[in-house]
This record gives C-alpha cells, structure tokens and sequence, in this order.
C-alpha cells in the first residue's frame, strides 16, 4: 500500500515537480531500467539513491536547497538509454546522474556524459578498461573482485584445476582474459583451464555441467570461478547440486551473483558456494546495521536486503555530497575538481576513496552462501584494494594509465608512447 | 509532373510531405539560427529524437511495402534494419583510427582486447564510405533475396512465413551476440568519432543527420507509392488478394513477392543506417524479435497499407514511449499494452482508418441531427 | 615456507588433541555415577565447546575434531547443528547456544552443552558460528565417523561414503574398525569402496595394485579422480602409473558408452521442456488460429502460482507441486478464458490482428505481475522428491527434476490426446477446426467451443509453468524467453497436430544437445533454427501438415 502511494506520490512530483520548486532545487538524474530483463536487479538501486536523497533532504538538503530526484525508464533498451540520458541532462537540466548497470548501457550513454559534460555515478563491477572524465566508477574493478578471489582460491582452497564460466559478453571475456593471463602467471597449466561462454539467460546446462563434473574429476582440486549473469544463475546453480556436485567439491565463486539475486532463489542447492564482493550485507559493522534499518523503513518490506551495487551508491551519493559542498556548487567541471580525494565511510567500517583515476578504494570479501540466503564472510583483504582502471595483466592496457590531476588530466595515458587517447573532447 | 499526380490523390501524403519538407527548413533554422533561451529554441535533443523517429517511420514504412500491399508478414524485418545498421556501423568504427581507447590504427578496439591480430575479411573495404553504403544496400537486400527466393518458390505463407522470418532475426541475434563473430558482442558498436570527416558530435552534423533522414522518408515515401500504383505495384495487390488466382492467370507469384520483400529489406538497411550515427550505438538486441514484433504494431496502429500511416503509426508509438517512460517509469507498461489492445479492437484500420473514416462518420451525423432538429424547428415555423 | 608452517601447526595439534584426549579418558574413567560426574563431563565439553569461538577456520576445525573425540552424549547433536549452520553464541553471554530461527526474525535458544531451553532473542541477539566449505567436509566425515556405528545400515552406508569424500586418511582407522563388526553385506560393499579410495594412495605397492586393479569395474568418481591423479603422478612407480592408465582406459570406455546415454537424455530432456512450452500453443495457434503473444506470460502465470501455493502452505513443500499443477491450470485457463472473451472474440478470421493485441496483452501482464510481486524473481523451492539424481547404473545418473519433467510431459501430452479424441469437447473442438461454418450449421455452439479451448491450451500453458519453476527463474520476464522457441517447435511440426509438436520438441531438443559439444550452446541453437528455415522450404507446412480444405486456407 505505501509503496502505491509512494508510487502516485513520485508521479505527483514528477509532473508537478517543475511547478513547485522552480529554480532553488538541486536534480539528481535517476537512469535505472525499470522495465526490460534489467528491471530486476536496476529498481532497488532507483530505491536507493531515492532513499539517499530523501535522508540528505532530511538532513537539510545539499547548499541550502532541497534535492530533487528526476527518474526515467530507460527499459532495458541500450539506446533508449542515450535517449533518456540526453533528456536528463539536456531537458531536465539535472545536477548528476546514478545510473546504469550493463557495460553496454554505460558505453551507449558516454558520448552523452562526455558532450554534455554531466556527472555519471556507476555503481556495478564491470571489466575496467575505461575512465571517463565524466563517470566514476564506485563499483570493483577486476582487481577489486577477480584476483583477489583467484588468489583466495589458490593459496586458502589449493585449489589446481580452473573452470572459467561466463555469460558471452564483455565483462565475463575481459575477467577471464586477465584471469587466464594472472593464472599463467602464477603456473597453472593450459589444459587445467577450461573456458566457457553461454548465451544471455541460458538455461539449460545439463551438458556444460557434466563437462564440469569431467573436468573435475581429474584427480586435482577444481573450482568454477563463474562471471554468469543474473538470469542463467538459477539453472545453472540447480542444476550442478542436482548432478551431485557440491561446494565441497567444486566449488563455485560468483562475481554477480549477491544477496538480491539469492533472495530470488531456491537457497538449497547453493549453500557453500562462494561469491566475491566489495561489501555483504552480513558485514558487522555499526553504519551497516543503521543502513539496513533505514533500508528496511524506507522500503517498508522487512523482507528485502541490501547488496554490493546498493553500497557502491551510498558510497557514490555521499562522496558527490562532499564535493558540492567543497566545491561550493554542483557545476560538473568543478565537482570533478572536488571529489579526487574525497573520502567517505563505506558500510564495512571502512572508509573508501575517490581516487585520480575515478575508481575508489574498497576492501575485497569473499562469502560463502548460507540457507537464509546470506553470505558468511570466510575471508577479507587486510586493507582497501585501489581500483585499477587499467589492468597490469593484459598486453594493451598494461601501459595505460588513467590520472585526472592536472597537470596530466587523462583517462587514457601511454606511459610508453606519451600520448593521450581515446578522448572524445578537448 | 509526376510530382504534381501523386500529390493531387491524397491528403494524407500532403500531410506527409509537407511536414517533412516544413520540418528540413523550421528544426535547422530553430536549432542552430534560433538562440538557446528563445522559447522557438529547438533543443539538440529533441533534433536526435525526431531524427530516430524519422528513421522508425522509415522502417515502418517498408514492412508497410511488403505487408500492406503484398500481404507478406514480416516478423523478422528488424534484422534488415539491423544489418543495415551494423554496415554503417562498421564504417563509423573504422573512420575512429588511431582516436580508439588503445589507439590501435586499424583494430577497434573490442578486437585489441579479444587479442585479434588483424581485421577480420569481412571488415575489409568498410573504410570507404562508398563500400559501406553499397553494403548498407547489399547485404540486407541479398539476404532478402536468398531467403525470399528459398521461401517463396517453395511457396512458403501465412504463419508459416512469419514464423520463418522470426527464427531468421533470432538466429542473427544469437550469432550477432557471440563474440566470435567480431563484432563486439553484446556491446556492439559504439563510441562513434564522426562521419565523412564531421564531428558526430556537433549540432551541424545532427541537424544535417536529421534532414537526410527526412529527405530520405520522403524519397522512400514517393518512391513506394511509385512502386505500387505501377503495374508491377498492382499485379504485387492482387496476389496479397488472391495468391492462387494471380498465379492461374499467368503471373509468377513468386518473383513479384521475392522483388517486394528484397526492396523492403534494402529500404529498412537504409533506416538502419540512418539511425546508427544518430543515435550512436548499434547491438545485437536490434535482432530481437519482439523489436520486430513491436514494428508490426507501429504499421497496424498507423493504418497498414497506406505508407504515410506506418510512419504515422511509428512516430506515435515511440513519441509515447519517449513521454510515458519519462513521466510515468513505474507504470508505463499497461498504458502501452492498452494503447495496443485498445487500437487493434476498435481500429482496425488503425489511424488513419479512423480519421479517414470520420468525413463519413461526421456526415452522417449531421443529416441524422437535421431530419431530428430538422422536422422540430419546421414543424415550430409551421404555425 | 608456508608448508614449514602448516606443519608446524599439525605438530601442535596433535600434542594437543592428545592432551585433549587424556582430559576425556581421565573423565570417563572416574568411576562414580553422581552428579558430580556428570557436570564434570559438562565442564570438559564446555571447555572444549568453547573452542569454537574463535575466527579462525583452523582452529575451528581443531575444535571439532577435538569435540567429535569427546564421549559426551551431545557430541553429535552439536557437530550436526554446526553443520547445519545453528550453532551460535549468544551475544550477551558469549556462550555457544543451538538456535532455531523463528518467523519473527529471532532465534529460540538452547544451551550447547545442557541442552536446557534459554528463551528466546532477538535478531541481533545471536551471532552464528559461520563454517566454511573444507570444515563442512571435515563435519561431514566426523559425523560420519560417529554414525557408522548406527542401527540404520542406509545410515551406515551414507557414513562410509561420506568418509570416502572427505579423504581424511585418519578416517580410515574407523573404517577399518567397522569392517570387522559389520554384518550387512551391502555395508559391507560401501566400506569397501571407501578403502579402496583410501588404498590407492597406499604407501605399500602391493596394496597400491591391487586397489587400481579391483576398480576396474569401479565407476564411482572419487576413484575416477584418484586413478587420473596417479597415471599423473611422477613420483608413483612405472608399474603403478601404467596399471592406472589401463584401468582406467577401460573404466572411460564405460563413460564414453554412457555418455551417449547421458546425451539422448539431456536432449529428451531438453526437448519435453519445449514440448511443454509449446503444446498449449499448438491448440491455440494451431486449432484456433489465433497468434497468441501471451502465450509466454500464461506459463509465467502458472509460475507465479506455484511461488503463490508455496507461500500459502510453507507445511507442505512436499506436496506443493501437487496442488500447483491443478491450481496453475486454473488460473491459467480462466485468465486465457477471460482474453477469449474479452479480446480474441472480436478478432476471429483475422490471425494477424490478434498477433497485435495479444502482444498488448502480453506487456499488460508482465507489468501487473511487477506490480504485484515486484520485479525481483522468486524463490520457488524444490521438493526433495525432485532434487538430486537417480543411479541408473553405477556412473550413469539422471537427474530426477529432468526425469520427472520429463514424464510429467509425456503424461500431459497423453491426458491432451485423450481429451482431444474421447471427449465430447475433443469432438467438437475438431469438428469446429475442421470447418467451421458446416460445425455450427451441425448445432455446435462454436463460441463456446473457442472460449473452452482456448481455456485449455492456456491451462497447459499454466502447467507448464509450474515444471519450468522447478528448472528457472520465476520473474515477470520468464515466458518472453520461450515465446520464439514454442511457434519454432509447433511450425516446425506442423501446425495443428499435437503429435507433429511432441516428435518436433523432442528432436529438436536431442538435435540440439548431439550439437553442442561440438559446435557450443550458442552455434547449436543457430544450427538448429537455420535447419528449421531449410526444413520449411522443403515441406512448407511442417513434419506433420494438415490435411483437408481447412488447410488450404
């Protein structure tokens, strides 16, 4: 009932929105699928950043003016999204923006952000090889969530054999590039990686689950590290605990698969089962706990949970916070300036920060999924791991650099050659 | 002369032609003459937004070439369109050069990090503009050939056919999304620097994009409507009306339906390629079939068999979109499941039917009130 | 160096265990029976309880060993709940408790040790002694080694395997101890594997041999992987490496005859899946002529309403997919029946037309289904009847969820023929299909036929849904991913005839699974859909075309 009222409420805002508060608000960009395959996992975050604009409005608002959430549907449509993202920032004239979830969706929405020179929060874990002047990245790059959950599987699991599990698109191939080239490095031996790619929502996995099992079964530890994406999850987890494999003897770590995708399932088949994150809901920590309590007020369903791209948000929202009041105003260009540097409390009792490349800092835990659908922290990174923008893993981005201080101000900086590229402005 | 035929038949394609030709002179004058803050101001974004509905209405109207006049329903017409896109695409990659992330010459950069050593053949050539656009023309058109020649000679119809075009675009999906094809996956093609040396950036390009894309609806326009008031255009009338009869008079069916269905997907990879450097981004999820589905919808809400109530149909359609994702993101969804149950039960001509239809309606209504009013007001003069 | 370290520690824990060990003797040695006693036992167990609260994972492990060693009589109990993740410690009294989730969110507790009732907390009030997955396997083998003395020889039998899969060598001394009481054959046969597993990594040659030799026959896959391991093993003899190799040559011949096996099943399997999906469309689409776009959502109605089922009665998950089945039929047909009424009635004799509104249809659904239950998917759970696998043969196992879909589709396709051929409403509906016109001019109420149909295949629809539940996700977007694959199945088949939609599914499903070895998920399905364009134009109406004058049009 509330969330109908709160629905007609934010309708009510929409359209009367301009009419009430004219010119003394500030507009914060709301860019999540609402409808579409992403609406799963893209309407909490919507909630989310509502929730934070409505506790900084609680709060006294942001240089003395009340925020204002402008949202959009862009519908899982990739270039609906440069459609919608054009409209925020060119029609509604908004401040900043969170938004975005796929890789495709962010790459189809940059040409907007870089022309128009608009702020774009992106809260998921993604495959790196980017820094925009105009995004920041709060969610892990590889470095933040792969290897360290690579290195967790060798030196604390022994584990010797690798199954490299994905979905076929470009955060699943670049992860298990860099991952294949950090095992080399490390030893591991051609034919003890098996690599995998399955269609977007695949569901049948009856035949690549009994090449596992084979693969398994060669007398040496094994272990799946899987970039399978949301939707296929479900069968593919069903359908190893059905052919007997069990976390004791394969284990399974996920790098999407966290406490909103598991409040979705059957828990049964997966307890044991691993994931890396930046950030669990499970963490003990006293900002944590407040933050779910007001998680679960403002969502009105003591039901619901809270997970990493939910947290990559906060830390965003409070770091974009921070800099307007550095800045002293929410101009893009001096936000930019502001907010390298900040640094905010993130919700595992840590503090996380923007760094010059647009990557913050996080510290990296692995959990072990239990039956209410939670994770068990078995393991963390004694500090915060620096997001690496460009990997030092692979042969073309090895060189590259991403620094936005003056005086180098690049995204994309050849250490070896000097030049700046990839730049779509002066 | 000829002009001045077609124009003289029809309201509906002066309505069309006039707004299109209206539009070339007022968006470029009120985007880039007309300062920011003036209220006639158009904004950049409204430009690129009109431009992609022109480039849909495009579309639409080239499956309302082989659907409305031919019979034939395509539910896989998305997939000439994408490919048309992706031809275009291909030659918006190549023109990035040294400007790509890794600053690669000839690889984009999708394939530097997949470890491709060298362009793949299929890629060659795609640097000419002149090569792209013969493919942006080819590629759609052949596939259309082929499938059509195989599909109609073994006289292939109805549901059958339609069903056959969707697993068509549903096979290009599946293998467009594969990574191994190289051409970027899921991610597609994207970050597009410019076109024929201009910035895609710049408002010039945009306005100039946008009335290409309207010449080019009003070319497509004349040019449909040339083809299906010719002799060709109503031999391609009667086997929509009746495919046996046609073919016991003498006609080879098959031909005139695999002519129609070959300069439909040609017309649609033309819409592709418009629409990619305006919107600056083509992927995989262009082959979807519900994309191709929801297509059909724009023509029968339009008023199919008609060409300007395709565009018609497809301009509406997207402008609802565009206004009730903005306005209402949590609940748009039944307001366009409504819209489409609601215009197929009670306007089955779509549109245009209705608007068509309203002289007729109106007339009616007006004898019926004078014999009411009619015989009252004589009957109080009477005394 | 790390090695050095770890076995330093080992060194540790032995001495420790030891000493942990004479504490126990020393315990149960005391010989009076008085309460004393008892709360000494208690005192002992506690301490060694207490082990526990560590964060460690290592030394967590030590404390299980050191408390499956314990003789006091909760050992198991505690060992158990552990493992099941319902051992916690008390916040406020930091003391190791078993706790009960309640539906509230807080925890019924007892004390570990006493086993005496402490109340109740809240949710933040208990904090759960978390495991990982090598201490979940060292669980498993201890209370496997507890339990091999149990009454139950299925109990017995588990306990061996279990310790077979935990390879803990200092398991073996138990196995060994077993052996030589134990009197059920088939016990007897589980331990015996189990030694042989732990003979494979013998020190002695002999034993080593002859452990590779008796497992020829063996196909169990903790012998599989020990036996690649040693024809790998560079420090194993020449002798022992080639015995490996040949037993286990023999033992892949077997699997390779299996796997084909394993392969029809999959791709049975596979195909019943589409055959389910599409069977309720081959009435309406087929029979009626009506495109349904909704098709898709009506299964994913039949989804929701097992989730709904499950919620509704969380006592009987066993049963749940019973009521599902009849529950989701219902639900299904009447929202397919009120679509008829509502919509296609109007749109009869023009197919294209209900193409449209039913894809109107189809987007009203899925967002009503958002706003109802969210966006976010639901958990449907898995009855224990359908999980796990089924040991045709020993090394060849199907899994039961597939099997059971498998024969649940083969009797909704039965129980459909049978209604289409035996029942007046079957009678009517060809009738009607037939010729329409000459069916009413016959005194057949043809728009009650449509609407009963039309309700019928909506209901398989529903059904249909409640088996995908058990294999995907249940979200508002679960039927669009099956729409295509369902008009493949049934144009390919021929539209019309129910047993051109069964041969279809089914071969196409084994089609795709032969492929995808070699060509990969994605290509297969490629492959497949192109075969289908080509098959069309050599028989443009399907495997199975209808015959008569209601075909022509």
């Amino acid at each position: 009932m509330k969330s109908i009222t709160r629905s007609v409420a934010l309708v009510a805002t929409l359209l009367l929105g301009p009419f009430i508060w004219s010119a003394d608000t500030i507009k914060v960009g709301v860019l999540h699928s609402l409808s579409g395959t992403m609406a799963i996992s893209e309407t909490t975050l919507k909630d989310t950043v509502l929730m934070m604009i409505d506790r900084q409005n609680e709060a006294g608002g942001l240089l003395g003016k009340k925020l204002e959430a402008v949202v959009v549907d862009p519908a899982s449509d990739w270039p609906l999204f440069a459609e919608k993202a054009r409209e925020l920032l060119e029609k509604q004239q908004v401040d900043v923006v969170f938004g975005c979830w796929t890789s495709v969706s962010r790459k189809s929405v940059l040409p907007v952000f870089e022309e128009l020179n608009g702020l774009l929060f992106y809260p998921v874990q993604y495959e790196g090889e980017e820094s925009s002047k105009n995004v920041f990245y709060t969610g892990a790059a590889p470095n933040q969530q792969a290897i360290p959950a690579v290195d967790y599987l060798m030196n604390d699991i022994e584990v010797k054999r690798w199954v490299l599990a994905g979905t076929d698109y470009v955060y699943p191939r670049t992860t298990n590039k860099i991952l294949e080239a950090y095992l080399k490095a490390n030893g591991v031996a051609d034919e003890d990686i098996m690599i995998n790619y399955t269609p977007f929502g695949h569901s049948d996995w009856q035949t690549i689950v009994s090449d596992i099992k084979k693969f398994g079964s060669a007398g040496k530890k094994t272990a799946v590290v899987s970039t399978v994406n949301g939707d296929a999850n479900v069968p593919f987890y069903k359908e190893l605990g059905n052919q007997g494999v069990s976390a004791e003897d394969i284990p399974v770590v996920a790098f999407s698969l966290g406490e909103e995708e598991l409040s979705g399932f059957d828990t049964g088949p997966l307890v044991g089962h691993l994931a890396a994150w930046n950030y669990f809901m499970s963490v003990d920590a006293e900002i944590n706990d407040e933050f779910i309590d007001a998680w679960l007020e403002f969502i009105d369903d003591d039901d619901r949970v809270t997970n990493d791209p939910m947290e990559a948000h906060y830390i965003g929202f409070n770091m974009w916070v921070e800099a307007v009041n550095k800045a002293g105003t929410t101009d893009a260009t001096a936000v930019q300036d502001a907010i390298i540097g900040v640094t905010v409390p993130n919700l595992s009792g840590g503090m996380a920060t923007m760094m010059p490349n647009h990557h913050i800092t996080k510290p990296v835990l692995i959990g072990e999924i239990q039956a209410d659908g939670q994770f068990d922290i078995v393991w963390e990174t004694p500090g915060t791991v620096v997001g690496d923008a460009w990997t030092d893993h692979l042969e073309g981005s090895r060189d590259i650099t991403a620094d936005w201080m003056k005086p180098l101000a690049c995204g994309n900086y050849n250490v070896k050659t000097g030049t700046c590229s990839g730049q779509n402005y002066e | 002369m000829l002009l001045g035929r077609l124009i003289k038949q029809d309201w509906g394609r002066s309505i069309l032609l006039g707004t299109l030709g209206v539009m070339c002179v007022v968006v470029p004058v009120a985007n880039l003459l007309v300062p920011e803050d003036s209220a006639f101001h158009v904004s950049t974004y409204t430009v690129t937004l009109l431009g992609k509905y022109l480039c849909y209405a495009l579309l639409a109207m080239a499956l309302d070439l082989v659907w409305g006049y031919c019979g034939i329903l395509s539910l896989g017409h998305g997939a000439f369109f994408a490919l048309g896109g992706y031809a275009m695409g291909m030659y918006l990659m190549r023109q990035i050069g040294t400007r790509g992330v890794y600053g690669h010459p000839e690889l984009p950069d999708f394939m530097v990090f997949l470890n491709w050593e060298e362009l793949p053949w299929y890629w060659f050539g795609f640097d000419a503009f002149w090569f792209a656009m013969l493919m942006v023309v080819l590629v759609p058109g052949l596939l259309a050939l082929v499938f059509g020649w195989l599909a109609f000679r073994s006289r292939v119809t109805g549901v059958y056919l339609s069903i056959m075009t969707q697993a068509l675009t549903y096979a290009l999906l599946l293998a467009f999304y594969r990574n191994e094809m190289g051409f970027g996956g899921n991610n597609g093609l994207t970050d597009f620097k410019d076109i024929l040396g201009a910035s895609l950036q710049s408002d010039v390009t945009r306005v100039v994009l946008f009335v290409v894309s309207a010449i080019a609806l009003a070319l497509t326009y004349l040019f449909c409507r040339f083809v299906v008031t010719s002799k060709l255009g109503r031999v391609v009338t009667a086997v929509r009306d009746a495919d046996d009869r046609t073919r016991f008079i003498g006609y080879r069916v098959e031909n005139y339906k695999v002519w129609i269905f070959t300069v439909s997907a040609v017309l649609a990879g033309i819409a592709g390629a418009l629409y990619v450097p305006q919107v600056g981004i083509i992927n995989p999820s262009e082959f979807e079939p519900l994309k191709s589905i929801e297509l059909v919808v724009w023509v029968a809400l339009g008023g199919r068999g008609t060409l300007y109530g395709a565009a018609l149909g497809a301009v509406i359609v997207n402008y609802a979109k565009t206004w009730m994702t903005g306005a209402f993101p949590e609940v748009w969804p039944f307001a366009l499941g409504g819209l489409f149950i609601l215009v197929t039960l009670s306007l089955p001509k779509g549109v245009v039917g209705l608007v068509r239809s309203l002289p007729y309606w109106l007339a009616l209504r007006v004898r019926y009130m004078y014999h009411k009013w009619g015989s009252l007001i004589r009957a109080k003069f009477s005394h | 160096m790390k090695v050095a370290a770890r076995s330093s520690t080992r060194i540790e824990f032995g001495r420790w265990v030891r000493s942990c060990l004479v504490i126990v003797v020393a315990a149960g040695l005391v010989p009076c029976f008085g309460l004393e006693e008892k709360s000494a036992l208690d005192a002992s167990f506690q301490a060694t309880v207490d082990l526990l609260k560590t964060r460690s994972f290592g030394e967590k492990a030590e404390a299980a060993r050191a408390i499956a060693a314990h003789t006091h009589p909760r050992t198991l109990e505690v060992l158990t709940a552990l493992l099941d993740a319902e051992l916690y410690t008390e916040r406020k009294t930091d003391r190791v408790v078993f706790a009960n989730g309640l539906d509230g969110g807080g925890f019924n507790i007892r004390d570990a040790v006493t086993g005496e009732g402490l109340g109740q907390v809240g949710r933040r009030g208990a904090k759960k002694i978390s495991v990982n997955n090598r201490l979940r396997g060292l669980l498993r083998g201890l209370i496997a080694g507890i339990r091999l003395d149990d009454k139950d020889p299925d109990d017995r039998i588990a306990a061996a395997e279990a310790i077979a899969d935990g390879a803990d060598s200092s398991m073996r001394e138990v196995l060994d101890a077993r052996l030589l009481v134990e009197s059920d054959a088939k016990v007897i046969a589980a331990i015996e594997t189990a030694l042989v597993v732990f003979d494979l990594d013998a020190n002695d040659e002999t034993i080593r041999l002859r452990a590779i030799r008796a497992s020829a026959s063996n196909l169990d896959g903790r012998v599989r992987e020990k036996l690649t391991g040693i024809s790998n093993d560079p420090v194993a003899s020449e002798a022992i490496q080639e015995a490996a190799r040949e037993t286990l040559e023999s033992i892949e011949e077997t699997v390779a005859r299996y796997k084909t096996i394993e392969t029809v099943f999959f791709g049975l399997s596979l195909g019943s899946v589409l055959v389910l999906a599409a069977i309720g469309l081959s009435i309406t689409f087929g029979v009626m002529g009506v495109i349904n776009m909704a098709h898709g959502e009506l299964i994913m109605l039949g989804a929701y309403t097992t989730y709904v089922v499950q919620t509704l009665f969380p006592g009987a998950l066993e049963y749940s997919l019973l009521i599902a089945v009849p529950a989701a039929f219902f639900v299904s047909g009447l929202v397919g029946i009120g679509i008829e009424r509502g919509i296609f009635r109007f749109l009869y004799g023009r197919p294209l037309e209900t193409l449209l509104a039913s894809f109107g249809v189809s987007l009203v659904l899925q967002q009503a289904v958002k706003t109802i239950f969210t966006a976010l998917n639901r958990p449907v759970a898995t009855p224990q009847w359908m999980s796990g696998s089924f040991e045709l043969l020993d090394g060849l196992s199907l899994t039961f969820n597939r099997l059971y879909i498998l024969i649940f589709a083969g009797l909704i396709f039965a129980a459909l023929v049978l209604v289409l051929q035996r029942t007046r409403l079957g009678l009517e509906v060809r009738a009607v299909t037939q010729n329409r016109a000459m069916a009413r001019a016959m005194g057949i109420r043809s728009a009650r036929v449509d609407a009963l149909t039309f309700g019928l295949g909506a209901g398989i629809a529903g059904v249909a849904g409640v088996a995908l539940s058990q294999l995907t996700n249940v979200g508002p977007y679960l039927g669009r991913g099956y729409i295509v694959d369902s008009f493949m199945v049934v144009v390919f088949g021929g539209v019309g005839n129910l047993w051109g939609t069964l041969v279809a599914g089914l071969s196409l499903g084994v089609a795709n699974k032969f492929l995808e070895p070699y060509a990969g998920a994605v290509v297969a399905k490629v492959l497949v859909l192109v075969f289908i364009i080509l098959f069309i134009q050599w028989r443009p109406r399907g495997l199975f075309p209808q015959k008569g004058r209601a075909a022509e049009s």
